[in-house]
């Protein structure tokens, strides 16, 4: 990165940090910058990568003219823009989701549905086996709400917010690491790229 | 006001001064706290270990960078141990801005084991939407990528001889922060094609993922910062995650007390009001 670009690119990081303090101005600017400059790097990416490669070339050059109907579609979507056609949009949109659930449901079942299950009911030969056993069975227990979670029921479903809350805590915790490991990258980067005192 | 109420009514502001000093010092005057490899890190680094040299590994760049603190390093860390069993690795890119981050990866790592572009690795480039360009892939990858990111045909490329579909590749690995990334590999190049996909991904992701690495789906999963590190031990180099470890440790520790804190002022407060209702 040259000189120039590591001071934009630390003062920009000073704005943004500069909202732990409270909204001002600076930060605002930093913001709004990254809103615009993100918008446009996605459009002008899209129109490079997907629009001039995946229809203006096949279409007009190579005269596959099937794709017509994705750029009918395509036009059809825009037109939410216009709230007088706006309804239009539905059409493409309900083509998207209908595809999509399609070409989703058979994979997904089989890989985090049919898969999993599979793997919950293993052997109960080992201690983690039977951990994952019983916390899938209580964790299921308390999510079944058409029965009322009073006596026996009601304690599974009890172990079962036991499991749940350990899972949240965990995730919690990767989280909490998530968030530093992107704090620790912007002050390694002032700290090394900027001021020069770390090697 | 009373010290607990005082305490309870501290301005936040004191608690970003906490955790800003408990990153920036680490950083600045490293501890050299231990690294201890988890068992999925592990797996992935043996499933590299495994493959014959000459192999190709196809690399999937889905990130961007927003989570470059916490992907990047995974990544430059298994192209670096790809380059060094001489394995040949072939990139693709499910995320715009992991064009050019793959491919900073790609070239520190080739540089330092003196790896050259076109025959021992390629990048080629990004296409939009996720599962269709996997399944794509599967089908035919001279479909979906014609070119490489530099807009150098497929068939100038040596690496790219004989490569039709997934069926020369030994291993997939995707370094992902999102959708698309590891759920859609797993779905279609694991579920579909049987095709070993170890994964990199942030921490945030990292537990949904678990279940895919008990079942299988996945060889090995490296979570966030702690799982570049623990790679870059089994490499045995100083990388970018080693050197945040200390801080990321430290961070936690700070982040630990102040919840400890928290909850022992309010369990305080609680009395009091509770005596005082008597």
């Amino acid at each position: 990165m040259t000189t120039l670009g590591v001071w934009i690119a630390a003062l920009l990081t000073l704005c943004i940090l500069s909202f732990l303090y409270k909204d001002n101005p600076f930060y605002k600017f930093a913001e709004h910058l990254f809103v615009g400059v993100s918008a446009g790097y996605v459009v002008a990416l899209t129109y490079h990568n997907t629009l001039i490669p995946n229809l203006f070339v096949p279409l007009l050059k190579q005269g596959d003219y099937i794709l017509i109907i994705p750029l009918i579609l395509g036009i059809m979507m825009l037109l939410r823009l216009f709230p007088k056609v706006g309804w239009i949009s539905r059409w493409p949109l309900a083509f998207i989701v209908g595809v999509t659930a399609g070409f989703w449901l058979i994979t997904y079942l089989q890989s985090n549905g049919l898969v999993q299950i599979r793997e919950t009911l293993r052997p109960f030969n080992s201690l983690g086996n039977i951990v994952i056993a019983i916390g899938v069975l209580t964790g299921l227990t308390y999510f079944f709400f058409s029965k009322e979670h009073k006596g026996v029921f009601g304690k599974t479903a009890k172990v079962g917010i036991w499991f749940l809350m350990v899972t949240f805590g965990a995730s919690f915790g990767y989280t909490v690491m998530a968030r530093i490991s992107l704090l620790i990258g912007r002050m390694h980067f002032l700290l090394s790229d900027w001021l020069g005192l770390i090697k | 006001m009373s010290a607990i109420e005082k305490l309870r009514n501290i301005d936040r502001r004191f608690i970003f001064i906490a955790i800003a000093l408990a990153v920036i010092v680490p950083l600045l005057f490293p501890i050299g706290l231990p690294v201890t490899v988890s068992p999925s890190v592990q797996k992935l680094y043996d499933a590299i270990e495994e493959l014959p040299p000459g192999s190709k590994v196809l690399m999937s760049f889905d990130y961007g960078t927003s989570t470059m603190p916490e992907v990047y390093p995974m990544n430059l860390a298994v192209a670096q141990h790809c380059f060094s069993r001489d394995l040949k690795v072939v990139g693709t890119v499910l995320w715009p801005e992991g064009v050019s981050l793959g491919q900073n990866a790609l070239e520190i790592a080739a540089e330092k084991y003196g790896k050259v572009y076109g025959t021992d690795y390629v990048n080629l480039g990004y296409k939009v939407g996720g599962m269709v360009v996997i399944q794509a892939i599967g089908r035919d990858i001279r479909e979906i990528f014609p070119e490489d990111f530099r807009g150098t045909p497929i068939e100038e490329l040596p690496i790219m001889e004989g490569v039709r579909n997934f069926d020369r590749f030994r291993l997939v690995v995707t370094f992902s922060a999102g959708d698309p990334g590891v759920r859609e590999w797993v779905m279609i190049a694991q579920a579909r094609y049987h095709k070993k996909v170890g994964a990199g991904c942030t921490a945030v992701s990292a537990p949904a993922f678990y279940p895919y690495l008990d079942t299988g789906q996945l060889v090995g999963l490296l979570g966030g910062m702690k799982g570049a590190a623990e790679y870059e031990k089994l490499l045995q180099s100083q990388g970018p995650a080693t050197a945040g470890m200390d801080a990321q440790s430290v961070a936690h520790a700070v982040i630990i007390c102040f919840i400890l804190f928290g909850n022992l002022v309010m369990l305080i407060t609680k009395r009091k009001t509770e005596r005082r209702s008597l």
